[in-house]
């Protein structure tokens, strides 16, 4: 069975032929558009490394199903740089040491800029913690990540300020 | 994953129709079939995504002050809604006590009734369990079952239900509205899960192919949104399921209690209204001692349901001290760990 469908991937819309209906959104990313900045960690929603933005909010897509997402819009890691200049939360990790192995990392990432346009937790760690629960560090850099999140989202909130001034 | 039909019907009464015939599941965000599905416990013959249809995401306040949350209503936007977590916190700190953010940005309110439990026997295909495979037996009792059952379990199944959102919605009266071939109807969401006696593998009373429209909170239950609180003790502080949880919805007048909701998850195969604790709380003065009986009475019933008995005593400590929180008053603002048993009981309150 072939499905036929759209994705606009990092704003690039693309026409997809699904061979399967089975297919996850990750799996699509991953193997069908050669995307493999998403990882595939436990594949069971557990783990927050195939976190991606979904029609603007940070979702799993190992739990999405492809075909149920027909003409939806996805950002994945591969989409938040500027050519060569890093997004603002990919320089805060490297300041913070926001990583070891970085198997978790652009999951965290995409989970961060989710969690920074959600605009929840102003300055309190403890609602940077919670709101970051979903995505699982096995290294243990929850510290630096914490750390990195609180610098993006000032760095991001000035870079706000600045365009309304 | 066993391979599916995929149909995405444009109205109710096609879904309906598409998913009355046997092996057909409905799929909403899927972030508990997907996984079901990957681990080849669920195995549905045909999907039928019910995530297109029109006007099932949206809440609305009826004229009769009632809150109607569409079925596909998405956890996080029912949290974001001002309206409803002002006139019923408890549910908005069950909601975001649960999953993580990323889980909460996709499960819908229909999908969350409707959750399979954790138990890790119902998951482990070579497992036997009476839910999955009707007539292979339980392989929780008198194996792992330190999280099972307390209340409400039979000799065939000890699982419990994981939902947090559950259990405040069946304290304040929530109402579940569903759509079939016979038409629509509700069923008050007390009665819309079924405890497991001889069969446990029918967990609602939904008939084939039925669906969730819509969730319903009547506008009286906002009375109690000034000492409303969810607390819920977990193996890891976040992103886990209860071990055991509890609400308490209080209507106070001066230091007495006029009125009192309780009710407990992680402890049966529904979320558990404590009927009991209730007439016990209201006429009177809110204190310790008070507490203390009402969570008795609440557990009245509990009985171990393998290495479990230490869950009836954390469940009375849980419903005592859910008590004592919602006496205080509700949180002027969400806490950081919502639900959290580390908070202290003091701190701002909302306007108790």
């Amino acid at each position: 069975m072939s499905l036929s469908m759209t994705l606009t991937v990092n704003g690039v819309k693309r026409a997809i032929e699904l061979d399967d209906p089975r297919t996850t959104l990750l799996d699509l990313l991953r193997e069908g558009l050669q995307l493999t900045g998403t990882k595939k960690g436990c594949d069971r929603g557990q783990c927050g490394a195939c976190t991606v933005i979904l029609q603007g909010r940070r979702i799993n897509s190992c739990l999405a199903l492809a075909i149920s997402h027909d003409g939806a819009d996805v950002v994945t890691i591969e989409g938040v740089a500027q050519g060569d200049r890093l997004h603002p939360v990919q320089e805060a990790f490297l300041a913070h040491d926001g990583l070891q192995c970085g198997f978790c990392t652009s999951g965290q990432i995409m989970s961060a800029i989710g969690l920074i346009q959600e605009g929840e937790t102003g300055d309190d760690p403890e609602r940077v913690r919670e709101g970051m629960s979903g995505n699982l560090c096995r290294c243990g850099a929850y510290r630096g990540i914490t750390e990195a999140v609180l610098q993006a989202q000032e760095v991001l909130g000035a870079a706000d300020r600045k365009e309304v001034a | 994953m066993n391979s599916f039909d995929y149909v995405r019907p444009a109205t109710v009464r096609e879904a309906v129709a598409a998913a009355t015939a046997p092996g057909a599941a409905y799929l909403a965000a899927g972030t508990n079939l997907l996984d079901l599905m990957k681990g080849g416990v669920a195995r549905p013959s045909r999907l039928v995504d019910i995530g297109r249809i029109p006007d099932l995401d949206r809440i609305e306040t009826l004229p009769d002050g009632a809150l109607r949350i569409g079925a596909l209503v998405r956890n996080a936007d029912l949290v974001r809604d001002c309206a409803f977590a002002r006139r019923f916190p408890s549910v908005a700190e069950a909601l975001l006590s649960g999953a993580s953010a990323q889980l909460r940005n996709a499960a819908t309110v229909g999908g969350n009734l409707l959750q399979r439990t954790r138990c890790p026997y119902f998951y482990d295909v070579a497992s036997a369990c009476n839910k999955r495979s009707p007539g292979s037996g339980c392989d929780a009792i008198g194996g792992e079952n330190r999280l099972h059952a307390v209340l409400g379990w039979s000799e065939a199944c000890i699982a419990t239900h994981p939902s947090d959102f559950c259990v405040p919605l069946v304290a304040l009266d929530a109402v579940v509205e569903v759509e079939g071939e016979a038409g629509r109807r509700e069923i008050p969401l007390e009665a819309f899960h079924r405890l497991p006696e001889g069969r446990p593998e029918r967990e609602s009373v939904l008939d084939p192919g039925e669906m969730i429209v819509a969730v319903r909170l009547p506008g009286e239950a906002a009375r109690f949104a000034a000492h409303s609180r969810y607390l819920k003790v977990r193996e890891r502080t976040s992103y886990a399921f209860a071990v055991v949880s509890a609400t308490a919805s209080l209507r106070m007048e001066g230091g007495r209690i006029a009125e009192a909701r309780v009710a407990l998850g992680g402890v049966a195969m529904k979320p558990w209204r404590a009927r009991e604790a209730e007439p016990i709380l209201a006429d009177a003065r809110a204190e310790a001692g008070l507490f203390r009986l009402a969570a008795e009475a609440a557990l009245s019933q509990a009985r171990p349901s393998g290495d479990n008995g230490f869950k009836i005593e954390l469940a009375r400590r849980v419903v005592e001290r859910a008590l004592a929180l919602a006496a205080a008053g509700t949180p002027a603002r969400m806490p950081a760990l919502p639900a959290s048993p580390l908070a202290s009981i003091s701190g701002d309150v909302f306007h108790g």
